[in-house]
Formats: structure tokens, sequence, C-alpha cells
């Protein structure tokens, strides 16, 4: 459905250099499957969103393959994009007030993404409109249809943007950081609404978020990146029994719900590489309590027992993930 | 031992924004009972208008309650003004969730961290200038940190530099509005260490407010939550969060998200929105979206109430605002 293959973005910075913010990703995320996409501030998964949704920061160069359902996204022009957006692949972003119009109504607003993309009457959009407001949960959707944004709890306006980007049936949603911005008991509906929708429709969903509990909570697989790189992927029952990777095994024990007692939290010491000029070989390896000296190569990108896999030289035995034909 | 901080039937409203002359009120307490002791941490827990921010500025005195009383080891803080107020806050130091906001970007860190030193008098001014090194040594950072600017430092380091220029006038509290809600995981890991370390070395007691759960569960000896204005729960960490026993903790523990394998959300642990402050639902707060509400629960509004038989360890008695989930009196 999504596949996304040795991905590389560079942003350029001032002073003539450029960032390389993804640095070689490969991806994919199936049919009504929920794909988490993990990591720190700066590693590059808002950015790997960005270019798949073609909406990267002007000038910044795109190499790899992006294909959803077996067409590749790289090659089209602006207007043929803008005709993919909203229809084949849709985005729910953070906030959701910045994704509606507060001048406009928010069924309204539902009924003109569903005919920005499909030759459809008024009362016909309308319709479908209120019939995806009920399906996302809006309590009275009939009455609803008419009130502007800001009549809207952030949990209700985050239920109107899933509507709308739902609206045309999409293969792939992007969610970047859907419910980062809500209460837990809300972010808990949202969730199981994202879930129960997936399954549904069976639209396929990258969900980018920082919280690995959030990716416990709904996802059914998970890549951690680091400094734009995947390091890790697999299911997520694999992964949180089994880390393979030390940033992956680090980031789940920093957390302090690992730790019911009190005590000192483990910590990651150190800093991410500077990104205008990554280094060399494994990108942790600087911050990694197990760097060894092979880590100033390149690691091997291995396959798991699972069948996720895992770029580390901690686990060379295990085969090398074949390339995949594109 | 008496508590180092009392709060007894504190009561915040104001004026609701944009409701002009119709002179709505947004009623963030009504009515909070809180006591922490000294050296201990006290986690506040809750969502969006449950109060809490409110109630951590009425304990810095940022904010004049409507009614109730807070008491700072012996002293009544609420209507201090000029000295008095002074030698209060000296003792009391907010730690903010964005250091960003709360450090002047015009300053170096080390001019920040003195301006705490010069504001309180402390020690002769060459005295000063060795306590900020001995200070931003204390929370991990180099004498060379003191010559840059907020905007140079990482989120982590800011947030360091927040707590030294709290901890420069020597104080017995720390109110801490959630310090590490902006920083990455394996930041806040270090931060959330720090703030032990502190504990310990110095005695400082801290009134800790987050809606992060885990964060709570981390570092708290007592946790109190809040849901619209009240506390309804509040107990030692490990009977809370062995034993909760309000529906709406219940619900709360039950929605964090967890980072293991098993913790797949099979259901949603609570419908409905968060009422608004402003028309806040009548009797207990949280009967609209109670799983166990009974008719009385919309009319009387539940007092915190000691449950002897839950107390395990015997610091801090488990209280709850819920008459329904409680055993029967004899």
């Amino acid at each position: 459905m999504l596949q996304i293959d040795d991905v590389r973005v560079r942003i350029p910075v001032t002073g003539g250099r450029w960032v390389e913010a993804v640095g070689g990703v490969t991806l994919s995320v199936g049919s009504g499957e929920i794909v988490g996409l993990v990591g720190e501030s700066g590693c590059g998964k808002s950015t790997l969103g960005g270019a798949v949704m073609g909406l990267l920061p002007s000038g910044s160069q795109l190499s790899g393959q992006v294909l959803l359902d077996g067409r590749d996204l790289r090659g089209l022009t602006a207007e043929e994009y803008r005709r993919v957006r909203g229809n084949d692949i849709a985005l729910v972003s953070q906030d959701p007030s910045a994704s509606l119009d507060p001048t406009f109504a928010v069924g309204a607003q539902v009924a003109e993404a569903i005919r920005n993309h499909r030759d459809i009457g008024r009362r016909e959009a309308r319709e479908r409109a209120v019939e995806l407001l009920r399906a996302v949960g809006i309590p009275d959707p009939g009455a609803r249809y008419s009130d502007p944004p800001h009549r809207f709890s952030g949990g209700m306006k985050q239920r109107v943007v899933i509507a709308a980007a739902l609206a045309n049936d999409p293969s792939v949603l992007i969610a970047d950081e859907p419910t980062t911005a809500l209460d837990v008991t809300i972010q808990a509906q949202i969730l199981h609404l994202l879930r129960d929708l997936t399954v549904r429709t069976g639209t396929g969903v990258l969900l980018i978020t920082h919280d690995l509990g959030v990716v416990a909570q709904v996802c059914d697989r998970i890549a951690v990146m680091y400094a734009g790189q995947v390091v890790e992927q697999g299911t997520v029952r694999d992964v949180f029994a089994d880390p393979l990777h030390p940033y992956t095994r680090a980031l789940l024990d920093s957390q302090p719900a690992a730790h019911h007692q009190s005590g000192d939290l483990p910590v990651i010491l150190g800093q991410v590489p500077d990104l205008t000029d990554p280094p060399a070989g494994c990108r942790f390896a600087a911050r990694c309590a197990r760097v060894h000296d092979r880590c100033t190569a390149a690691p091997p990108v291995v396959e798991t027992r699972g069948g996720g896999r895992v770029a580390c030289w901690l686990h060379d035995a295990l085969p090398p993930v074949a390339q995949e034909a594109s | 031992m008496t508590a180092l901080l009392d709060v007894r039937g504190l009561v915040v409203t104001f004026p609701a924004p944009g409701s002009g002359l119709r002179r709505k009120r947004v009623h963030a307490l009504s009515g909070v009972d809180l006591s922490l002791r000294r050296g201990h941490t006290h986690g506040l827990v809750g969502e969006s208008g449950s109060g809490k921010s409110t109630l951590a500025r009425c304990v810095l005195g940022l904010q004049r309650p409507d009614d109730g009383s807070v008491v700072f080891d012996g002293t009544e803080i609420v209507g201090l003004r000029g000295s008095a107020l002074r030698d209060i806050r000296r003792r009391i130091q907010p730690v903010f969730q964005d250091p960003l906001g709360s450090l002047d970007p015009r300053w170096t860190v080390g001019r920040s961290v003195r301006e705490s030193l010069d504001a309180f008098g402390v020690g002769s001014p060459l005295d000063r200038e060795r306590r900020v090194r001995e200070l931003l040594d204390l929370v991990g950072l180099s004498p060379d940190h003191a010559d840059r600017h907020p905007v140079q430092l990482s989120g982590g380091q800011r947030q360091r530099v927040g707590i030294a220029a709290a901890l420069a006038s020597g104080p017995d509290l720390i109110v801490a509005d959630e310090p590490v809600s902006a920083l990455d995981v394996s930041v806040q890991a270090q931060i959330l260490n720090l703030m032990a370390r502190l504990q310990r070395d110095l005695g400082v007691a801290f009134l800790f407010v987050s809606h992060d759960l885990s964060v709570v569960e981390h570092v708290s000896n007592e946790v109190s939550v809040m849901y619209l204005g009240k506390i309804v729960e509040t107990a030692d960490r490990a009977d809370l969060f062995a034993g909760p026993v309000h529906p709406y903790t219940r619900a709360l523990l039950d929605a964090v998200p967890v980072p293991e394998p098993d913790a797949r959300l099979v259901h949603v642990p609570l419908s409905g929105d968060i009422p608004s402050p402003i028309d806040p639902p009548s009797g207990c707060r949280f009967h609209p979206r109670c799983p166990r509400r009974v008719d009385s629960c919309s009319r009387e509004l539940p007092a915190l109430t000691p449950v002897e038989a839950l107390n395990s360890t015997g610091h801090t008695p488990h209280r709850v605002a819920c008459p329904v989930v409680l055993p029967a009196r004899p």
C-alpha cells in the first residue's frame, strides 16, 4: 500500500549547507495496519511524513522511492500531488484548530473535502458529511453540522479533522502526533476511534509520535528513528518485549512508567549528532553503552526472527535484509 | 510533625474570558485541601480545567484566592504584602514548564541565576559570583554555561538553569508546574534524576504539578488527583497507584499509555468530554461521565473522606471523595 524505499531528504540551511533530515529510510504500511513511527525531537519522523505528503520545505532534495499502491509519488507535479492529497493519502496533525477554518461550519468543511475530489452534488456531500461526523463519534451530527469549530472541544475538533481526512477513503493516513495536544482520557477516545476506523475501512495509518505508550496501545508495528534513520522495526510485541537496538532499549528504559519504584532512571548521555555532517558509521555510536570498534562503519541491516529488522553490529550474525526489488 | 504546607478550603474563581456583561465565572478551585511534609514530594495530577496550575499559583502567592488559607511553615501567606511576602517568596520558588519563557533571552545564564541572589540579597557581590558557579555545578552544568544565552542551550540545559535559579535563594519548597512536559523522554529522565538528587541532598520539598501520571508516580511521596476544581482522591503514592478507588482515578490510570507489549487499548476508559469549569456540573463534578453514578451524585457534593481500610503505608490517610465506592460505615 505505502512503500517507502531508501528515502533520503536533505533540507537547505544557511551558509549553503544541508541537513540530512532523513538518511535512507525503508518502511511500509499495509492495508488496515497502524505503524508507529517513534523518535525524539529532530529525529526526522515528521520530515518523513512530509516527504510522503509532498509537503517538504522548499528547496529540499528527496531521493529514493515513495510508492502508494504501486505508483511513485516522487515524480508528481504540484497539481497531481494536490489531487493525491486528501484523496489517496490524508493528514491528521497535532493541532486540530490549525487544520480547520475558524469561520466555516465544521460540516461544510467535511463536505468540501469530499467535493474537492468527487463530482457530487451539495445535498449528497452534506449527507455523506453527516454520516462521517456520526462515524467519528460527534453526537447529534445533523445539528452540529452548522456549528463553527470554536463550539467544539479539542477532542471533538480532532474527530472532525479525522472525518475530513477519511472523507474520500484514502489508502493511507499520516497521523502526526494526533493526540499530543489532548488530555489523556480524550487521547484514549481518539486512539480507539483511529483503531476502529482502520479496521472498518482498511485505511493504513502511519502514526508519528514521541510516545512509546501510544504505540503500545494501538499500533501493529513500530519503527524507531534516531538521527534520520530507522534503527529498528518490527511488531509491537517483539520490539517491546525484546528490543534489539541499544537505542530502543535505552528509550524504553528511560520511561518513568517502566520503573514503579523510586530511584534513578537510566539516561542516554550525550547529544544527537549534527546532521549537517552526520557521522559515517552508526549514528548512535557516540552515546551507545555497547559501542565497539566496528561501529565506526555503517551497521548492517539484518532480519530478526520475528520478521522485523535492526541496524546494529551487535546482531550481524542474523541474516542480512535482502534488497527489495524496486 | 506539622506540615510544611497546609492548604485549606481554597476557592478561586475568575471572570470568564469574553463573557462580557453576563459576568460568568470560571470556577478554577472549588474548596481544595492539601498538605505537604518537609522534604517530601506531593504530586498533583489532573486534566485540563482541573485547577492544578491555579493551586500552584496560589501557593506561589501569584494568585489571591477568593476564600481559604495557605499556611506555609506556620505562616498564613494569603494576603501577605511587602517584606513579609518577599521573605516567604525566598522560601517558595517556582520551576515552570518552559524555561525559555521564564529566562530573559538577553541575559546570560549566569546573570539570570545571579538575579535571584541579588533580589533576595544573598551574600556579598563577590560571594554571589562564586555562588552562581556552585549552583550551576549543583544542577550539572559547567562554569562555561554562565556566559551563554538561553537560545544557545538545549531544552534540558535550560531547565537545569531554571532549577538553579529556583535554588539560588535556598528555598524549602519548589513548586514545579509541568517541569518536564516539554522535554524528550531521555532528557526528562535526566531532569527527574536531578530533582530527586536535590531533594536527597538539600531536603527541599516539591509540589509537583503534572498531567503525566507515570512521571508523578515516579517522583511523588503523596499524590492528589484533581478534577474540575476538586481533589477527588489523595493518598500515599503506593496506595494510590496500587489501589485507586475513585472512578475518575481508575479511568485516568486505565487511559495512561504504558510502553509495554500487553498494554493494548481494548476499550475507552472514559467517554464524554471534560465539562467546562465555567458552568461545572452540580453535585459531584464527575457525575456526568461516571460509570458508577447514582441519583444522589447530581445533588450532593462529596467531601474527601478517609478510608482506613485502604491505608497500607500509614503516612497519609487514603482519602476519597465518592460515597458510592466507599464501604458503608458501621
